[in-house]
């Protein structure tokens, strides 16, 4: 009788990834189609209207793009923790954060001048984010204080102190009642385009995909993290620190989605309002994940989330579908994603009877 | 044929492959009721792989095996110890945290949703009077010295309803005394009918306790023989297909100055218990000082103080004179002194990291492999590992694979190479051959001569009295964390009376208060 077995792979082929990531797409299609026949949608259509409201023309991709722009910095800011297997998932206390600081300085520090604007908003949302990170960084090193809990918990504290601002001190008199700061002057506003709404965000998150990529594979600090990563009693016995790495790694993944914060707000809003990040941060663990931490693969990650974002929005506005039907086929595709990760590092075996 | 000679497991045709090598080809074994077969082999030569198969861990890509006339197909231990094949590995596999009763039902599908403590552990009791195995059933198993911890290993299995029961290296943990008591209990199994299959790499054991040998070469059988059949030195040859030179140490001579000194060391364990318990010692240049004592009295944590990488809880450290008590391990790195840890895959080497990386570990920090202080040579980093891949004679396909594809000789080769690559002035060595064959044990005992013999200061912690004995200039014995005594001569000493040592009683008054 043959039998079915589950074992490891003891190598894992080339083309494994790929072939994953395709065929999990379409079987998370296959089974959303369900949902939408039940909706009484035509699944094809669905799927097309989703297709050309993301991807199919000029203003959607511009749109994708905006939307992959924080989810590529936010995932490339969660990566560099995860390499050292620190759970950041503050990321959205970070971006938030960011982007307080960033109308902070246009509140306070305005100088009509677009450079110095841009360097002055830079350095406080790095450094906002970035101490916001190192925080907990630090008590998890000093401290052993769980870090998944501890950036999880500062992120409502963040949240609750944007809040506070926006419909408190800061709200704009001119704003009839909305809790929303004074828009920002030209020179605090990030360049767009080729007249769409992608700004020069683009550039950060390209930048820095290659400077992650340089910082892992070349210095000797990206070494010492990724050794730490890899095993701590081994990065102990390599002569590296703990407490210092983990702090500082903390800070500039918390500097780098404060960044991202910025972008949101000074290039995308021109203001800081409620809401201007619907979980990016969170989003982001989910880029990074799935792009097995490489620099390069989050930014095509980013860019899939990012239509899947928008294409979602159109199936709303297009076939007046709940907002929670688009979830419902975002969620399937993550999960069809996730799951067939397993034949990555297993596969089936046939086992047939064997004669003696 | 009587009830003893009963063959109670065979194996035929088994066939397993990793990454397209062959760890067993075409292997058939046999298993008698009553019998103590051991089954002895080169380190890689398909020993454990077999024995993994046969108590289902791995599924083998071809072959069958037979339980009493009867085929059968594991899908995981589980099904093994249904039909009473149980398995013994080097790392027992007991939950730490859980008592001794408790580990024994782990697993077990038959046990009633409301446990019968007292059952389980009444029926504990019998099978450790029965055998010899004596252990509190209510006790938890990180509270257990490591010999007890393979009692209740053993226990497990037999509390399985083993019949077969397989043991992997069993006395690398053991003192002599405790591998005696484990001869006995295995000879009492087997009286009662029990099958036992014995791995082991050292000939004496080997030549005392078997019924029957099979030799495994290359991941083939090589043949099998009844014990009186064939000598000491003929089994090591049909081992490793050649005859074997004795490594020893020819002239065990005293140091000259010293390089490294502790004074007073009082070192915690990870469970921040006292591990270390005021010990001084002095490493002098050109001498191979050896550690002798059983698993978990305190040689990890004595190795890491003198490396500097376990903090002191009180003594002094001095390093060529300085005083370097709380300096940070890359002082002691730059130094000179080189670190081999026992524990190959859980602090020495990075196994998802290539050999490159791997030597990289230990010195990326030094001038030479980095540009303006921050931007790694790997170009430099990759003929450095390349030269010591040569040197060393590590077989790797490359130096780009993933260091966990190498076997456990190469493994310990690669991190001597890249201890010893850079001619360290002092080596700390715990375990050196642990799990190795002998071709490689060879090896790497001459490795550690050689560096002793260009002016290094070695200390040389080993659980294997045959090779503090091989190697050794002088010889410290450790037991809870103090020194039992250090002899200066220690082929006088004898294995008995270092065996005692061992087991916690002082070297003669006269030697003073244990001061290396």
């Amino acid at each position: 009788m043959p039998r079915l077995w589950l074992e490891k792979r003891k190598d894992i082929p080339w083309w494994i990834g790929g072939t994953l990531s395709v065929l999990s797409v379409i079987l998370a299609l296959g089974a959303g189609g369900g949902l939408l026949l039940a909706l009484g949608v035509s699944p094809w259509e669905a799927y097309v209207t989703m297709f050309r409201g993301a991807l199919g023309n000029w203003y959607g991709l511009s749109e994708t793009v905006v939307k992959a722009i924080p989810l590529a910095m936010a995932g490339l800011a969660v990566s560099l923790a995860f390499r050292m297997q620190v759970w950041n998932i503050g990321a959205e206390g970070q971006i938030l954060l960011g982007a307080l600081a960033t109308a902070a300085t246009v509140r306070y520090a305005f100088v009509d001048n677009f450079f110095v604007m841009l360097f002055l908003m830079m350095l406080s949302a790095a450094l906002a984010g970035g101490l916001w990170g190192a925080l907990a960084g630090w008590l998890k090193g000093r401290w052993r204080v769980n870090e998944i809990i501890s950036t999880l918990m500062m992120n409502y504290i963040a949240l609750h102190t944007v809040d506070y601002f926006i419909y408190g001190p800061w709200r704009d008199p001119a704003s009839l009642g909305f809790p929303m700061t004074a828009p920002f002057p030209p020179a605090a506003r990030l360049p767009l385009f080729l007249d769409t709404r992608v700004h020069l965000g683009i550039f950060f998150a390209l930048i820095l995909a290659g400077a992650l990529y340089f910082f892992f594979r070349w210095t000797r600090w990206g070494f010492e993290v990724r050794v730490l990563g890899e095993n701590p009693q081994v990065a102990h016995y390599a002569g590296i620190p703990y407490v210092r790495n983990v702090v500082l790694l903390m800070f500039f993944s918390g500097a780098l989605a404060g960044l991202a914060g910025m972008g949101e707000i000074a290039g995308l809003q021109g203001r800081m309002q409620p809401g201007f990040s619907p979980g990016y941060g969170y989003t982001a663990i989910i880029v990074a994940w799935l792009a097995r931490l490489n620099p390069g693969a989050i930014l095509g990650v980013a860019f899939f989330m990012g239509a899947l974002l928008v294409g979602g929005d159109t199936l709303q506005v297009v076939l007046r579908l709940p907002l929670a039907s688009t979830h419902i086929i975002q969620g399937c595709i993550l999960i069809f994603l996730l799951g067939g990760d397993v034949w990555r590092t297993h596969r089936i075996r046939l086992f047939r009877d064997k004669k003696c | 044929m009587t009830e003893a000679e009963r063959t109670l497991v065979s194996m035929r045709g088994i066939v397993k492959s990793f990454l397209g090598v062959r760890a067993n080809d075409d292997v058939a074994f046999d298993l008698r009721a009553g019998e103590i077969h051991t089954l002895l082999g080169e380190n890689g030569a398909g020993k454990s792989t077999l024995m993994n198969v046969l108590c289902g861990l791995y599924t083998p890509e071809a072959g069958c095996i037979f339980v009493d006339g009867k085929e059968h197909f594991f899908r995981s231990p589980s099904d093994a110890i249904a039909v009473g094949i149980g398995m013994v590995h080097q790392h027992f596999l007991l939950v730490p945290v859980l008592t001794v009763w408790e580990n024994m039902i782990l697993g077990d599908r038959a046990i009633p949703s409301v446990i019968p403590r007292k059952k389980v552990c009444r029926r504990i009791e019998e099978l450790s009077t029965q055998y010899g195995l004596a252990v509190d059933p209510e006790a938890r198993i990180w509270q257990l010295s490591v010999g007890e911890q393979q009692r209740v290993a053993i226990l497990r299995a037999l509390y399985r309803g083993a019949r077969t029961l397989i043991l992997d290296e069993p006395t690398a943990v053991l003192t002599p005394q405790e591998a005696r008591a484990l001869f006995s209990t295995l000879r009492r199994m087997a009286e009662e009918g029990h099958g036992v299959v014995f791995i082991s790499h050292k000939l004496d054991e080997v030549m005392a306790l078997s019924s029957r040998v099979t030799i495994l070469r290359k991941g083939r059988v090589v043949g099998t023989w009844r014990a009186g059949e064939i000598s000491k030195a003929a089994l090591a040859e049909q081992m490793v297909g050649y005859q074997v030179p004795r490594s020893e140490n020819p002239s065990p001579r005293g140091g000259e100055e010293t390089l490294l000194e502790g004074r007073g060391l009082v070192v915690q364990s990870d469970r921040h218990l006292p591990a270390v318990r005021g010990i001084s010692l002095e490493l002098r240049r050109g001498e191979i000082l050896g550690l002798a004592g059983v698993a978990g009295n305190g040689q990890r944590e004595l190795c890491e103080a003198l490396v500097g990488l376990r903090p002191l809880e009180a003594g002094e450290l001095t390093l060529r004179g300085r005083r370097v008590t709380g300096a940070p391990p890359r002082i002691f790195q730059r130094q000179g002194v080189s670190y081999v840890p026992a524990d190959r895959m859980g602090m020495g080497l990075v196994g998802n990291m290539n050999l490159r990386e791997n030597v990289a570990l230990r010195h990326y920090w030094r001038e030479e492999f980095s540009r303006w202080k921050e931007i790694l040579r790997w170009d430099v980093l990759g003929a450095f590992t390349e030269e010591l891949v040569r040197r060393f004679r590590v077989q790797t396909l490359s130096c780009d694979v993933a260091v966990r594809t190498l076997s456990g000789g190469n493994l310990q080769k690669l991190m001597l190479a890249r201890e010893l690559g850079l001619l360290p002035s002092i080596l700390v060595v715990q375990e050196p051959t642990w799990g190795l064959d002998v071709g490689a044990t060879q090896y790497v005992r001459d490795q550690i001569l050689e560096a002793r013999n260009r002016g290094a200061a070695v200390l040389l912690a080993s659980e294997d009295l045959e090779e503090i004995f091989a190697l050794s200039d002088r010889v410290a014995v450790i037991h809870q964390g103090r020194l039992m005594g250090v002899s200066d001569n220690p082929r006088d000493l004898g294995e008995e009376r270092v065996g005692l040592m061992m087991a916690g009683t002082p070297l003669g008054a006269e030697r003073g208060e244990g001061h290396a």
